[in-house]
C-alpha cells in the first residue's frame, strides 16, 4: 500500500516552497467548497457556468482561467529573476530552477496566452460577424473544459509526483526516461495533449463559424480585422496542432511503453522530436501573435477615428505570415548540425517574415497619421506595442542569420528577444483587448486612471526587466542556468532585471486592483458604445443578451456600425422573430472530468483506472450520439421584454 | 428548424450544413495528423537497429486482403448513401451493415498481421522502425475501430428513427469519415507496403 502511494510523492518534499504550495492548494480548495456551500451557490455555479454553452460565458471562463495562470506563471518568473539576481544564490537549487523555467514556459504559452486569446475570440467574434452563437456551441464547451482540465492536471504536478523539468521544448534525450526520472514529463505530454484536443476543436468551430455564419452582406473582405486575424489563426491551429498531437503521443509511448522514437538507442532519433516540436511550435508563435495584431487593428482604428489604412494588404500580410510560419521551424536549432543549405534556406524564409510584419507596422502608423487620437488605456497599449515590438522584431532578424546565431543561441539574448515580441505583442494585445471589450461584456468600464498607472508600470518595468538581458546575453550569459559566478560580470544586468520584474508584478497587481475597484465603484450602464466603436459588437447591448442580436444585422461595409452612426445606414431591418438557441448541458464538464481521471491515471501508469476512464469517455460520446436535443426557442415577448429593459425599444418609440 | 426540401436531406437544415462543413475541416486536421505519422515513418524507416527491416516482415497476402476488403467497404458505403437519398431505408441499412462487416474483417486481418509481426520479433519496442510502423498502422486501425462503433450507433438510430434530416446528416458525415480512412489506407499500401516490398 505504501509502495503504491509512494509514486505520488515528490523528490524534495520537505522544501518549504512545496509544503507551502500544498497547504495553500488545500486551503483554497476547502475555502471554495465551504464558500459555495455557505452561500448556497452550487446550483448557480452548475446552471450558469459549468453547463453553459453560451460563447460569451465560455469566453469569460477562458479569460478568468488565463488570468489565474498568468499569476501562476508570473510567480515562476519572479522566482527565476530572484534566483539569478545575485551570483551564487541559494534560493532555488538546480532541479527546482529547471522545473520552474519549464512550467513558466508551458503555462505562459499554452495556459495563459492561448486561453486569453481564445477567450477574447469567444466573446467577440460571433458579435463582430452578427451571429447568435458559434457553429457548435456544445463542442465549444467541450473545448473549454478540456483546456481547463489540461491546465489543472499540469498544475498539480508541482505537488503530486513532481513538475516537468526538461524545458518547455522538452528536447530528447533529456525528456526521455533515462534523464527525466520523475513523472514530470508524463504530465507534460498528457496535460498538453488534453488541452490540445480542446484547442483543435476550437479551431474547427471558429473556422466554421466565420466561414458560414456571417451576417447578410458581410463578405470575407468586409470582415472586421480582428475576425480576419482569428480566421487565419484558427487555420494555423487546425494544421499545426495535429503535429503536436502526434509528437506528444510518440513522447508518451517512449516514456510509458518503452518505444524508441526519440531515444538514442535502437534506432531512435532525438532530432525528430526537435523537428516535430517546432513544426508545431513556430506556427504556435503566430497563433498567439496574429490575434494580437487583430486586436491592435481594432483599437487603433477606433481611437484614431479613421478607417484602417491598407485593409487588403493587412489581410494579405497575415495570410503570408501564416504560410511562412510553417517553413521556418529549423531556425530554432541552427546550431544542431544541419548543413549550410538547410540553414541558408531557413535563414531566408525567417527573414522574409519581417516583410509582411513590416507592412502591418506601416499600415498602423499610416492609420494614425492625421487621426484624432484618444489616448485611452487600450490605445496606450497599442502605442506601446509598436516601438517595443519593433525592437523584438529587429533582434529577431539578427537571430535569423544562421551564422551569427552561433553567438546568440541559447543565451539570454534569445530570452530577451522572445519576451520582446511576446509581451508587447501578445500580452499587451490581450490586456488591451480585455480593457477594450470589458464594457461590452459587463456593462461598465474599467477605471482609466488606474489602468493608465498599470500600463506605465508594465511598459517601463518590462523594458527594465528585459533590456539588460540583451547585453548579458551578448556577453555570454546562457539561458536556463540556475546560477553564475561573480567573476562572470552578469550581476548588474540580472539585478536590474530583477527590479524590473518586481515592477511588472506590481503593474499586474494594479490590473487586479482595477478590476476590483471598477466592479465596486464604476458607474453602470452609461452607454452601449463607450469608445465610439466601429464594428457590430457595439451595435448590441452591454452586457450582451443571451441571443446577441434581437434582429440579425445587415452589413455592407467593413465598419458597419460606424456607417450606421455617421451615414444613417440601417443595420436592423425586419421584425423580431422567435430565436432558436442551444440548450445547456452538463456533458462537456462531466466528460472532461473523466478526462482528468484518465490523464492522471496515464501519468502514473495506473492502467486499470486509465482503461475504465477511457471507456467512460467513449460512453459519454455514445450517449451524446443518441441524445435528442433540438435546443429551444426564445419567444418574441421575452425578447421584446429584454430589449425594453435594455432601453433600446423604448428609446426608439 | 427550417427544412429546405430542394437539397438532399443531409444538407436540409442550417445545422446540417454547418456540421458537414465542420467535418471537412476536421478531415483537414486528420490529413495533417496522418501526414505527421507518415513523415515520422519515412524518417525512421531505415532505423531498424538490430530488428528486422520492412521487406523481412511484410507479406503481400494479408495486405491485399485488407486492401480489397477496405476498398469494397468504401464502395458499399457509397451505395448506402445513394440508397439513403432514394429514401430506401432497408437498402441503406443493408449496405451500411455490409460496410461495417468488411471493416470488421479488415480489423481481424490487421490484428492477425500484428501478431505475426510480434512473433517474428518486430514488436513495438524492437526498433524505431517497428515503433513507427506499428504506430502508423495502429492509428489507422484505431480509426477503423472507432468507425465500427460509430457506424453501429448510426445503424441503430436510422432503424429506430428512420431517414430524417438528422440521421441522414450523421450517416453522410460517417461516409466521409469512412472514405477518408480508405484514402489513408491507399497511402499506407503505397508508401509502407509497396515501397517496403520493393
Amino acid at each position: 500500500m505504501k509502495e503504491y502511494f509512494s509514486r505520488f510523492a515528490i523528490e524534495n518534499a520537505d522544501d518549504p516552497m512545496i509544503i507551502g504550495a500544498q497547504i495553500s492548494i488545500a486551503l483554497v480548495t476547502i475555502g471554495i467548497i465551504v464558500g459555495l456551500t455557505y452561500f448556497k451557490k452550487w446550483g448557480y455555479l452548475w446552471r450558469t457556468w459549468l453547463t453553459t454553452v453560451d460563447h460569451k460565458k465560455i469566453g469569460i471562463m477562458y479569460i478568468l482561467a488565463a488570468l489565474l495562470m498568468l499569476f501562476r506563471g508570473g510567480v515562476d518568473a519572479l522566482l527565476m529573476r530572484a534566483q539569478t539576481a545575485i551570483p551564487d544564490n541559494g534560493l532555488l537549487d538546480a532541479q527546482h530552477y529547471n522545473e520552474i523555467f519549464t512550467t513558466h514556459g508551458v503555462i505562459m504559452i499554452l495556459f495563459m496566452a492561448m486561453p486569453f486569446i481564445i477567450g477574447l475570440m469567444n466573446v467577440v467574434v460571433p458579435l463582430q460577424i452578427g451571429a447568435r452563437d458559434v457553429a457548435f456551441p456544445r463542442l465549444n464547451a467541450v473545448s473549454f473544459w478540456l483546456f481547463f482540465i489540461g491546465a489543472m492536471l499540469f498544475n498539480i504536478s508541482f505537488v503530486i509526483g513532481g513538475s516537468p523539468d526538461a524545458g518547455w521544448t522538452a528536447y530528447f534525450p533529456l525528456a526521455g526516461n533515462d534523464y527525466s526520472h520523475t513523472v514530470g514529463m508524463n504530465y507534460y505530454a498528457i496535460a498538453i495533449q488534453i488541452a490540445g484536443i480542446g484547442t483543435l476543436m476550437t479551431g474547427i468551430n471558429f473556422i466554421t463559424t466565420i466561414m458560414k455564419m456571417r451576417a447578410p452582406g458581410m463578405t470575407l473582405m468586409k470582415m472586421p480585422m480582428f475576425t480576419w486575424s482569428i480566421l487565419i489563426t484558427n487555420l494555423i491551429i487546425v494544421f499545426a496542432f495535429p503535429v503536436l498531437t502526434i509528437a506528444l503521443a510518440l513522447m508518451t509511448m517512449d516514456r510509458l511503453f518503452g518505444t524508441h522514437f526519440f531515444s538514442i538507442d535502437n534506432g531512435g532519433m532525438d532530432m525528430l522530436w526537435a523537428n516535430l516540436f517546432w513544426i508545431w511550435g513556430h506556427p504556435e508563435v503566430y497563433i498567439v501573435i496574429l490575434p494580437a495584431f487583430g486586436i491592435f487593428s481594432e483599437i487603433i482604428t477606433t481611437f484614431a477615428q479613421r478607417n484602417l489604412y491598407g485593409y487588403k494588404s493587412m489581410v494579405f500580410s497575415m495570410v503570408a505570415i501564416s504560410a511562412l510560419s510553417f517553413v521556418v521551424w529549423t531556425h530554432h536549432f541552427y546550431t544542431m548540425g544541419h548543413g549550410v543549405v538547410v540553414n541558408g534556406f531557413f535563414s531566408i524564409t525567417t527573414m522574409a517574415i519581417a516583410v509582411p510584419t513590416g507592412v502591418k507596422i506601416f499600415n498602423w502608423l499610416l492609420t494614425l497619421w492625421k487621426g484624432k487620437i484618444h489616448f485611452t488605456v487600450p490605445m496606450l497599449y497599442a502605442m506601446g506595442f509598436i516601438p517595443i515590438f519593433v525592437i523584438g522584431g529587429v533582434t529577431g532578424v539578427m537571430l535569423a542569420m544562421a551564422s551569427a546565431d552561433y553567438q546568440y543561441h541559447n543565451t539570454m539574448f534569445l530570452v530577451a528577444h522572445f519576451h520582446y515580441v511576446l509581451i508587447p505583442g501578445t500580452v499587451f494585445g490581450v490586456l488591451a483587448g480585455f480593457t477594450f471589450w470589458w464594457p461590452k461584456i459587463f456593462g461598465f468600464s474599467l477605471s482609466e486612471r488606474i489602468g493608465k498607472w498599470a500600463f506605465w508600470f508594465i511598459a517601463i518595468s518590462f523594458n527594465v526587466t528585459f533590456f539588460p538581458l540583451f547585453i548579458s546575453g551578448l556577453s555570454g550569459q546562457a539561458r536556463r542556468m540556475y546560477t553564475y559566478s561573480e567573476n562572470a560580470g552578469f550581476t548588474i544586468y540580472n539585478m536590474i532585471s530583477f527590479v524590473g520584474a518586481l515592477g511588472l508584478a506590481f503593474g499586474f497587481l494594479l490590473i487586479v486592483y482595477n478590476i476590483y475597484w471598477s466592479t465596486r465603484y464604476a458607474k453602470r450602464h452609461l452607454t452601449e458604445d463607450p469608445w465610439n466603436g466601429r464594428s457590430l459588437e457595439w451595435a448590441t447591448h452591454s452586457p450582451v443578451p443571451e441571443y446577441n442580436f434581437a434582429i440579425i444585422p445587415q452589413v455592407d461595409s467593413t465598419e458597419a456600425f460606424w456607417d450606421q452612426k455617421e451615414h444613417g445606414k440601417e443595420l436592423f431591418k425586419g421584425n423580431i422573430e422567435p430565436i432558436h438557441m442551444p440548450n445547456n448541458s452538463g456533458q462537456p464538464f462531466i466528460m472532461s472530468a473523466i478526462f482528468f481521471v484518465f490523464g492522471f491515471a496515464m501519468v502514473f501508469s495506473m492502467w486499470i483506472v486509465a482503461i475504465i476512464s477511457a471507456i467512460g469517455i467513449f460512453a459519454c460520446m455514445w450517449y451524446r450520439s443518441f441524445e435528442n436535443d433540438h435546443g429551444h426557442y426564445i419567444p418574441v415577448e421575452e425578447i421584446e421584454a429584454t430589449e425594453r429593459k435594455s432601453g433600446v425599444i423604448a428609446n426608439e418609440d | 428548424m427550417k427544412i429546405d426540401h430542394s437539397v438532399p436531406k443531409e444538407y436540409a437544415t442550417e445545422e446540417n450544413r454547418l456540421k458537414i462543413f465542420g467535418f471537412w475541416i476536421f478531415i483537414g486536421a486528420e490529413v495533417a495528423l496522418f501526414g505527421t505519422l507518415f513523415a515520422t515513418y519515412l524518417t525512421l524507416v531505415g532505423h531498424t537497429a538490430t530488428g528486422p527491416t520492412g521487406s523481412e516482415i511484410f507479406e503481400i497476402g494479408p495486405v491485399l486482403i485488407e486492401t480489397f476488403v477496405l476498398l469494397t467497404s468504401s464502395f458499399l458505403i457509397g451505395l448506402s448513401v445513394h440508397a439513403m437519398r432514394l429514401g430506401n431505408k432497408k437498402a441503406m441499412l443493408t449496405f451500411l451493415g455490409l460496410t461495417l462487416l468488411l471493416g470488421l474483417t479488415f480489423l481481424g486481418v490487421e490484428i492477425y498481421e500484428f501478431t505475426t509481426y510480434v512473433h517474428e520479433g518486430a514488436g513495438l519496442q524492437t526498433s524505431a522502425f517497428t515503433a513507427a510502423l506499428l504506430t502508423l498502422l495502429g492509428t489507422h486501425g484505431a480509426h477503423v475501430t472507432l468507425g465500427l462503433f460509430w457506424g453501429l450507433a448510426i445503424i441503430i438510430q436510422v432503424s429506430k428513427r428512420g431517414i430524417t434530416p438528422e440521421t441522414a446528416n450523421k450517416s453522410f458525415i460517417f461516409s466521409l469519415y469512412w472514405h477518408f480512412l480508405d484514402v489513408i489506407w491507399i497511402f499506407i499500401f503505397s508508401f509502407v507496403y509497396l515501397k517496403g516490398l520493393m
